[in-house]
């Protein structure tokens, strides 16, 4: 019985998140489903795990988690010496910590806003049979262009967003790049050639193709 | 309001041992003016003159998120201000600190950061042994804990507070009006939130942990500027939140915060 439990819906990117540092770490979980569509997570006993009746909640033995960035840095620090090494490759190294650190909080608060509306609109709005709101995703792109242009300039001087090694910064942006590549804005990632090359290098990594299926 | 602000009258900040295992080198990298060397063999240490540099406004949430970390630990550091009005943060110099063009950036050294977020765990790292702890004390669990509730501010709390900020006040000062459907919309958000936090802190004194975290802190800019508005009573009709935040912001450190926006 695996001790390490993730209560959630594999189709959202704030779970796959956290099932995508699980298999970089090489960790057995149980993926416990949420039904969303009965509004499970707005009900207890989910309410009980995440007050804010959102997915994913996470358990480790006696630890209870929620809010999906949390989730991945305690797995990050907690199972350090297993699978991937998601922290900058000198962890006890303060200033490179607070750079990896600025880029956890540029793809929450610049990137994932712009990125999960364009997500919505022009996906998850369908299957609930609603219409794209063009002037939204316009909106939104030209908001994303813009941390796109930012990337670009960083990537250019280093292989990853923190670094040269791959990090939860660009661990956390995947799930969602994941469904863009799957839209017109697809074109924002492909037209910003290091903005590319970095996109192709981290949707082909095994744990990344794994969450897919 | 004097431009430039020493955080405190002291003789000339000590010299600091920057970390050996990093070469400084000059960079014209937006994002830092760090260069990671593959080099197996860490180098001598550098000797760098300790001093930070906040480069931000009282005024913004974002930067008195930053000063409040600072003075919980009892750090000197210089206040650069940044012409908002001209648009300086949306050119350079300023965005090569931050590319993003937001206030707060921070030098430390030859260290630049930006994200108030970031900032503040950099400080409560970098400075564990100084002032106030900031983290809870405890192993990987209780660090967790922390983090939770660091992304719960950030992520469900500040997202719809500032909104309430901005149209209540920032509006008004930029010879825009409050839009009273946003700002009731908006509250119907916030009393939800709130009503978690209730429940929380009757079973934590602070949100994270019984220690006043950087979780609590987080909050203080934003709640500061709330509570002078009708939005207050939306903390003080709960209990336990009003006593949250009576605690907070009766801090000395905070009080050091609201100082300077009165300079």
């Amino acid at each position: 019985m695996a001790s390490i439990k993730v209560f959630g819906h594999a189709t959202t990117t704030s779970t796959r998140r956290v099932l995508l540092t699980l298999q970089e770490k090489n960790l057995d979980y149980e993926l416990v489903n949420v039904e969303l569509k009965d509004g499970e997570h707005k009900k207890e006993p989910f309410l009980s795990r995440n007050p804010f009746g959102q997915v994913p909640a996470f358990e480790d033995g006696d630890l209870k988690l929620f809010e999906s960035r949390a989730i991945t840095q305690y797995i990050a620090h907690r199972y350090k010496d297993q699978g991937t090494n998601l922290l900058p490759a000198d962890s006890k190294n303060i200033a490179r910590y607070a750079i990896m650190s600025i880029g956890m909080e540029v793809e929450a608060h610049q990137f994932d806003p712009a990125a999960s509306k364009l997500a919505w609109e022009q996906l998850f709005k369908h299957i609930y049979g609603l219409t794209t709101d063009k002037a939204v995703v316009a909106e939104e792109e030209a908001k994303l262009a813009k941390v796109l242009d930012v990337y670009e300039a960083r990537l250019k001087e280093f292989k990853y967003l923190a670094g040269e090694t791959f990090t939860l910064t660009d661990l956390h942006h995947i799930p969602v790049i994941q469904y863009l590549l799957g839209t017109p804005t697809k074109k924002l990632f492909t037209e910003r050639p290091r903005v590319n090359e970095w996109v192709a290098e981290i949707t082909k990594r095994p744990a990344s193709q794994k969450i897919l299926q | 309001m004097r431009t430039i602000l020493q955080g405190s009258l002291l003789p000339p900040p000590p010299i600091k041992l920057s970390h050996s295992s990093l070469l400084f080198s000059p960079s014209h990298s937006h994002y830092s003016n760090l260069k990671f060397t593959t080099k197996s063999s860490p180098s001598p240490p550098t000797i760098t003159m300790a001093s930070i540099k906040v480069h931000g406004v009282p005024m913004s949430t974002a930067t008195m998120r930053v000063l409040a970390a600072l003075y919980e630990k009892d750090l000197d550091f210089e206040l650069i201000p940044v012409d908002m009005r001209a648009g300086a943060h949306k050119q350079e110099p300023f965005v090569s600190l931050n590319p993003f063009g937001q206030i707060p950036a921070l030098q430390d050294g030859d260290l630049t950061l930006f994200e108030s977020r970031a900032i503040t765990e950099y400080i409560a790292d970098e400075y564990s042994e100084k002032g106030e702890k900031l983290m809870c004390p405890g192993c990987n669990k209780v660090k967790a804990i922390t983090k939770v509730w660091l992304n719960v501010e950030g992520q469900q709390f500040d997202p719809i507070a500032s909104k309430i900020a901005f149209e209540r006040i920032f509006k008004g000062m930029f010879g825009m009006t409050t839009d009273p459907a946003a700002v009731q919309e908006l509250e119907g958000k916030l009393v939800r939130v709130l009503d978690i936090y209730e429940a929380r802190l009757s079973k934590s004194e602070f949100l994270a942990c019984d220690c006043f975290t950087l979780a609590d802190l987080h909050h203080l800019p934003v709640i500061h500027y709330l509570m002078g508005t009708d939005s207050k009573t939306l903390f003080e009709s709960r209990p336990k939140v009003a006593e949250w935040v009576k605690k907070i912001t009766a801090r000395p450190a905070w009080a050091k915060v609201v100082d300077l926006q009165k300079q």
